[in-house]
């Protein structure tokens, strides 16, 4: 067996450690589990399961804090110019309404 | 108004009990009591290699690592190390087909099997991996983004070889100014920005930046970055490529989004500005900054009036190491030096314990500050910025004296 040579970098003293060796690589395949959460009732929410589940689960959106709706607009706009979520105009304004009726401050 | 019709609440009845099924996984988890609420998170158990986690974002997923579990020691367990992908994570890896590419201003292109990958020096670094928003939950005015409580960090001894050996067999051409890497995760919507991230070629040349194959002595689960990861001690989690398999040398700073624009903090002390602050120029994200915990106590623990109390943590110097742990018992009027467990190097977590005399019967507000080897010591006040980065203000724990 091949003994492998180690170094312990970061450390102050010339100590030499044994790096643990190679792991064997195995192909694999992993699942991961279904969304956890679900948009709860409000205005267009047929209009927010159709469009944000596409790229991210509900719970991104649920666990934000209660943001104003210009900052809900923001995130749209950036969902779309950014990351190119296929959102039309009419289903954005959609989502910010339904955004602020369920999630900003009173 | 009518009552609700038998079927009506049948049909409600059927919904309540579908979604019981979606979320028969989820327990109850942590109240993170967020400034303004919505704190409260599941705990998840069904994510492939993965323990118990506090789930924050099923898909892309995002689970952070339940709080009482960093006061088992230094190193974070792989099952237990936080999760946080922009993009979907890849759900394959064929280990035969698999090749670290490094290309653009080199002499010589590489393309490097997992075996190959092995014949360079075999190196090891325990290091604190931190995402940049950790901690994102308590900042005052809200920010959005990832809500993370304080568990978006690990520790973990990683295993590997230094990314400046896989850059001298590839000959860096003097024009090189940036090295930008990527992993196999691609974005969901094919014009989406795919998640790149560089150094600077000075940066990316220091020789404890690893490609690690191993993380706490085993290989890196999937949802880790497997089968290899970029590990950048001292700096923050955002550079730490997973699934690392390409590594493009620059002849230009990096203009892409996740540098030009994402990740940015304000260049002022602590990256601190006033919410609306105009005028700030912005920066890549970069070197992590000294914070400390308690780990054997939660907040309301109950202690006995005039004991000695036992007090545990971790701490960490950011870039450095560990210099000085103190704790107070008074809200930080009055200090004490904790004592200082094993030294695992200066990007490891350091544990700290001591024993703390308790007041008379109330509420008494714990604190721990940290102090690393460049002298930095944790602020008293809150930094904020709009992307909710770098928090390392003093932790402090409300505990009942009875």
């Amino acid at each position: 067996m091949r003994i492998l040579a180690a170094a312990l970098i970061g450390s102050v003293t010339a100590t030499a450690a044994m790096a643990a060796p190679a792991p064997a690589f195995k192909s694999r395949t992993i699942e991961l589990p279904a969304d956890a959460a679900v948009f709860p009732d409000g205005p267009n929410v047929k209009v927010m399961t159709q469009n944000c589940l596409a790229c991210h689960s509900a719970d991104m959106v649920l666990d934000q804090p209660l943001l104003p709706r210009a900052t809900w607009a923001a995130e749209v706009t950036k969902m779309r110019n950014v990351y190119k979520a296929p959102v039309s105009d009419a289903d954005a304004a959609l989502i910010v309404d339904y955004l602020a009726a369920t999630h900003s401050p009173p | 108004m009518s009552a609700p019709s038998r079927r009506a609440l049948l049909a409600q009845a059927g919904s309540m009990l579908a979604l019981a099924s979606t979320s028969s996984l989820a327990a109850t988890g942590p109240d993170f009591a967020f400034p303004g609420g919505n704190g409260a998170r599941p705990l998840a158990k069904d994510f492939p290699q993965k323990g118990s986690m506090v789930l924050q974002r099923s898909r892309p997923p995002l689970l952070e690592t339940p709080f009482t579990d960093f006061d088992s020691g230094v190193f974070t367990p792989n099952e237990k190390f936080f999760v946080r992908w922009h993009w979907a994570p890849p759900s394959d890896v064929d280990t035969a087909s698999f090749r670290l590419k490094v290309h653009g201003q080199v002499e010589r292109e590489l393309s490097l099997s997992l075996s190959e990958l092995a014949q360079f020096q075999r190196v090891e670094i325990a290091a604190v991996n931190q995402c940049s928003g950790n901690s994102r939950g308590f900042f005052e005015p809200r920010v959005p983004g990832a809500q993370w409580g304080n568990g978006g960090m690990g520790n973990a001894r990683w295993t590997g070889v230094r990314l400046s050996d896989v850059l001298d067999k590839a000959g860096v051409k003097s024009g090189a100014v940036a090295a930008r890497f990527s992993g196999l995760d691609q974005p969901t919507v094919s014009e989406g920005p795919w998640f790149r991230k560089s150094l600077n070629i000075d940066r990316a040349r220091q020789p404890e930046v690893i490609i690690a194959t191993a993380m706490n002595g085993k290989p890196l689960p999937m949802l880790n970055g497997y089968p290899i990861r970029l590990v950048v001690p001292g700096w923050y989690s955002t550079y730490w490529i997973k699934a690392l398999n390409d590594v493009e040398l620059l002849d230009a700073p990096d203009d892409n989004y996740w540098m030009k624009t994402a990740y940015l903090i304000p260049d002022t002390p602590h990256a601190d500005i006033k919410p609306g602050q105009a005028g700030v120029t912005m920066v890549p994200i970069n070197r992590m900054v000294p914070r400390s915990f308690i780990t054997n106590l939660g907040a309301g623990a109950k202690l006995k009036a005039r004991s000695s109390a036992a007090l545990r943590g971790l701490a960490m110097g950011g870039d450095c190491g560990v210099a000085k742990v103190e704790v107070s018992a008074d809200g930080g009027q009055t200090w004490s030096d904790a004592k200082l467990g094993r030294d695992e190097g200066p990007y490891s977590f350091r544990q700290w314990m001591t024993k703390i005399r308790m007041p008379d019967a109330g509420t008494a507000m714990l604190a721990v500050r940290c102090t690393n080897t460049k002298g930095e010591v944790q602020p008293d006040k809150a930094n904020w910025n709009p992307s909710g980065f770098m928090r390392n203000v003093v932790e402090r724990l409300s505990v009942t004296v009875i």
